[in-house]
């Protein structure tokens, strides 16, 4: 590796960085073990709030909803976006096109969510779970799509030509040489939908019936309302979870890596 | 070679990292099928909602009730207890202001819900738009033990689609400790130099006019284009020395010391007295409002017989009474307040208010078509 | 799966061509067409029609929305909005390319980890890590606390539910969708083209500015447009961070549908916004494009 020739000074702005995007996390983290109910006062260290954010069901309930949207919705975007990409990179080469198809991983959540609940309003839809999981399936193919596409722009076609010359029907040569060759992309993509469904307020907001809400909208109601510690608390096992999970994924990189 | 979009380079990008971040593909699949495990077992623990619809009968125990309330505007384990006297399962969903569950209410199609909370001039409104099953007294034989005063509400007199579940006054909530007693709703629109940047007012647009044409000497309920005019005026005017625009937490600021004096809820004021004495209530000078926070029943509804059950439940002098006392807001029931009216107001002055007292204040009502010269003014006010 | 019954014919690859649109891209446009363009025309009819008393429309022809739209009121949300949303743009540049710049400079086993940790806060929710501001800049709160009581100020400072609290709360929010198209352009970026700019006798800021700043600006205006556009529609960060009294276009959007119940208004908001955006895309497109062939040149 080449050594770090004079960069010392361009660390700065790195660590600037980081204090910027930690300072928030760390109060946050701090305050989750403040004995005060009021948030902006010491009062000791406890525990309770952890106690009782596991014994709230509207949380919990609000978790399992965003689960099932999130799931759901990283399937369906996942297989259709990949198809999409698929169709538009062999069948079609038209840039438009392409454009339309992923107009929606751009276009203001606003516009979209609003849309989206003069739809359902105009046809009648009784709004619930299912409404989110359509409209999070809207922008979660487009992301899928872009991601495909640009692995398809590596692909190389004569690997299916060869699959193909040698007998193995369309449908073999898709699940045997298509899709695992596009594999990392279609994972990639599929991560990249289920993290902006987990987190998406805006769209969910709209078009999320009243006894379904999702934990964005339930975070929502409590930060409006109760400026308790139990949501510092949401906030640093969520924290938690994500470094597991990355910490936890960079070590089966390195094992895999290393076979 | 295509040139490749723009947009396709940013997903690549941003989903490069997200690989890195994650790792291999092996862990990103356990990660999904570990998330639908999860996921799985919450669909059959979800309310079935299908039942519901199957059933309509009057058997209680086949319906289920989807309600709609303020959130913190009930004791916590309401549903359970409802639960367990009715035999119906019963979801309650919250709202933040009265807006956002007419938005819902409104949008088209069945909303899903049996019971809204909403204060009485929307029930109003939500009645002209035809949304509201008329309240069948039979099945509510609790409504006998609603004060007199509270069965006459301008906005709906003898309560044919609507039964009110709190009522109460608007005034300003403040730290005695730290400000001498506010006398005027102009020491909210302009206040002294010890309390710029330390009041905070509400947004909800016809509580956000309210302040500012009483202070003026005008009806809350006035559609009169001039006199709304001056209110515009006065409050664009007064948003210099505003803290925030807050409808929900304003206790909490008081409380913490980052506002002096806000204006309130009678209850919500109540949430700051019970952390700290030295928060108060008063209602200015120029007077203030009646308003009424009612439950209605919705056409739509598939569990009308568990809705009147529902109502008839919280009427009961034991249920309102339990409701007053974790609420802190009085409720229009006489039964319930002779039980626990005078404790309460040994903490809580305003919970002492009578009947009378409050009748004193301007009853609010809807005002039809002209209820969008407050919409508009809201707008303006805060796009200023 | 329809494509089963179709055997690969040699002789009508026109015919092949068609079943292929219509089984792998087919569905997707589909979906695309009946959930966003649809939507959107919806949402563009609304703008012609009148307001519903108790929101959605009356079908009455009327172009009273537009000139709504053009009030100086209305005007002035719309030049505010753009000003934080060009502010906190600004600052994520600021900010988020030499912290780009100096990821990729980063020994490699190192990057992964620097980035990681640039996306690690975007995995937690987003109303929290909102929510964390107001605790951090309350007058009550630990940096007022922390500046009183080290005697720098006097008393609390000001700093919560004002405009530069909004533009915080939207950097905050949206600086790491500007470090990552960026680090993705510089990282890809030929050393060997900075080494022979330099061998030439270019300086260190002649070689910057005529080589890696034009080479990365493709990625640069990506990062810029990620964080421009989710600014400019937030409504979340000025209700809490800007307490509720500076108003964006995403505020008036939502309470046009949610509080006003004035859906033509609203939709007119709406779509200006969104043709703005195409608008700046365009913009985008075309110095991408004049950026890639000058690049190509060089």
């Amino acid at each position: 590796m080449e050594p770090v020739r004079r960069v010392g000074w361009l660390h700065l702005p790195l660590w600037l960085t980081y204090v910027f995007l930690y300072v928030p996390i760390a109060v946050l983290v701090v305050m989750s073990f403040n004995a005060s109910k009021t948030p902006f006062t010491w009062k000791g260290f406890s525990t309770r709030w952890y106690g009782e954010l596991l014994q709230d069901d509207l949380i919990r309930q609000g978790f399992i909803n965003t689960m099932i949207v999130a799931v759901g919705a990283t399937v369906i975007a996942t297989s259709l976006g990949t198809l999409l990409a698929i169709g538009l990179n062999r069948y079609f080469r038209s840039a438009l096109l392409e454009a339309y198809a992923l107009t929606p991983a751009i276009i203001p959540d606003l516009a979209l969510a609003i849309g989206l609940l003069a739809l359902f309003a105009l046809v009648g839809v009784t709004l619930g779970l299912h409404t989110v999981l359509l409209a999070h399936v809207v922008f979660g193919m487009a992301f899928v799509a872009a991601v495909v596409l640009a692995r398809l722009g590596h692909a190389d076609p004569s690997l299916e030509e060869a699959s193909r010359d040698l007998g193995a029907g369309p449908v073999s040569t898709f699940f045997r040489i298509t899709v695992p060759t596009l594999m990392p992309a279609i994972v990639a993509g599929a991560l990249l939908v289920f993290t902006l469904s987990l987190d998406e307020f805006v769209i969910a907001f709209f078009t999320d019936g009243p006894s379904t809400p999702t934990l964005p909208i339930v975070i929502y109601s409590m930060v409006r309302f109760g400026v308790t510690p139990e949501i510092n608390a949401l906030a640093a096992l969520l924290l938690l979870v994500s470094f597991t999970i990355v910490i936890s994924a960079q070590r089966i990189t390195k094992l895999t890596d290393a076979l | 070679m295509r040139r490749r979009s723009p947009l396709v380079l940013a997903a690549v990008a941003t989903s490069a990292l997200i690989l890195t971040a994650c790792g291999s593909s092996d862990s990103g699949t356990t990660e999904s099928s570990a998330a639908a495990e999860s996921a799985a077992p919450a669909e059959s623990a979800a309310p079935a909602e299908s039942d519901a619809a199957a059933g309509g009968s009057a058997d209680l125990s086949g319906q289920t009730l989807t309600i709609s309330n303020w959130a913190g505007y009930y004791p916590e384990d309401l549903a359970t207890q409802v639960e367990a006297s009715l035999g119906t399962p019963v979801t309650i969903a919250n709202h933040a202001t009265n807006e956002e569950i007419m938005a819902k209410l409104t949008a088209g199609g069945d909303s899903g819900f049996d019971v809204a909370f909403v204060s009485g001039q929307y029930a109003q409104a939500l009645n002209d738009a035809g949304l509201l099953e008329p309240i069948d007294a039979t099945q509510i034989p609790n409504l006998s033990n609603l004060y007199p005063e509270a069965t006459q509400l301008a906005y709906d007199p003898g309560n044919t689609f609507s039964v009110p579940y709190t009522w109460g006054t608007t005034g300003i909530c403040y730290r005695s400790d730290l400000v001498d007693e506010p006398t005027s709703w102009m020491d909210i629109l302009e206040p002294s130099d010890e309390n710029k940047g330390k009041v905070t007012q509400m947004t909800t647009e016809r509580w956000l006019a309210l302040p500012a044409l009483k202070a003026l000497g005008y009806s809350i309920n006035t559609t009169d284009d001039g006199q709304l005019a001056e209110a515009k005026d006065l409050l664009v005017a007064s948003k210099a020395d505003l803290l925030a625009y807050d409808d929900t937490t304003f206790y909490s600021r008081l409380v913490s010391g980052e506002a002096n004096e806000v204006v309130a809820w009678d209850g919500w004021c109540n949430y700051g007295t019970a952390e700290n004495p030295d928060i108060k209530f008063v209602i200015p000078k120029e007077g203030s409002d009646l308003w009424a926070d009612t439950m209605v029943i919705l056409k739509s509804s598939q569990n009308k017989e568990a809705a009147h059950a529902f109502i008839n439940f919280i009427l009961d002098p034991a249920n309102h009474a339990w409701v007053a006392e974790n609420i802190l807001y009085k409720v229009p029931n006489q039964a319930a307040m002779d039980a626990v009216g005078a404790d309460l107001a040994a903490t809580y002055a305003n919970m002492g208010y009578s009947p009378s007292d409050l009748l004193k204040q301007e009853t609010v009502v809807d005002l039809g078509a002209d209820s969008v010269k407050y919409t508009d003014l809201a707008t303006e006010v805060t796009s200023s | 799966m329809s494509a089963t019954t179709t055997e690969p014919e040699r002789g009508a690859p026109r015919r092949r061509a068609l079943v292929g649109r219509a089984v792998f891209a087919g569905p997707g446009l589909l979906y695309v067409t009946l959930f966003m363009t649809l939507p959107l025309l919806i949402i563009a009819s609304y703008t012609v029609l009148t307001r519903g008393r108790f929101g959605g429309v009356e079908t009455e022809f009327t172009f009273d929305n537009f000139a709504k739209a053009l009030q100086p009121i209305y005007l002035s949300v719309l030049g505010n909005s753009l000003l934080i949303a060009s502010i906190t743009t600004a600052l994520a540049l600021l900010l988020g390319y030499p912290t780009a710049y100096a990821i990729a400079r980063l020994p490699r086993q190192w990057r992964t980890v620097a980035l990681v940790l640039v996306v690690l806060p975007f995995w937690s929710n987003f109303l929290i890590r909102t929510y964390a501001w107001i605790i951090l800049l309350n007058s009550e709160g630990p940096l007022n606390t922390a500046l009183v009581n080290l005697g720098i100020v006097g008393a609390p400072l000001d700093l919560l539910y004002n405009r530069g609290a909004v533009v915080v709360g939207l950097l905050y929010a949206y600086l790491p969708l500007m470090i990552l198209p960026v680090y993705a352009s510089i990282e890809r970026l030929d050393p060997e083209l900075q080494e022979a700019a330099r061998n030439l006798g270019a300086g260190k800021v002649r070689t910057f500015l005529d080589v890696t700043l034009p080479l990365t600006l493709p990625g640069t205006l990506i990062g810029a447009i990620f964080v421009f556009v989710p600014s400019m529609g937030n409504f979340v960060v000025p209700e809490l961070l800007g307490g509720g009294k500076t108003e964006m276009v995403g505020n008036l959007i939502r309470d046009q549908f949610l509080v006003a119940r004035n859906w033509p208004f609203g939709a007119v908001l709406a779509l200006s916004v969104v043709a703005f955006l195409v608008i700046l895309f365009a913009i985008q497109a075309a110095i991408g494009r004049r950026i890639n062939g000058g690049g190509a040149r060089a």
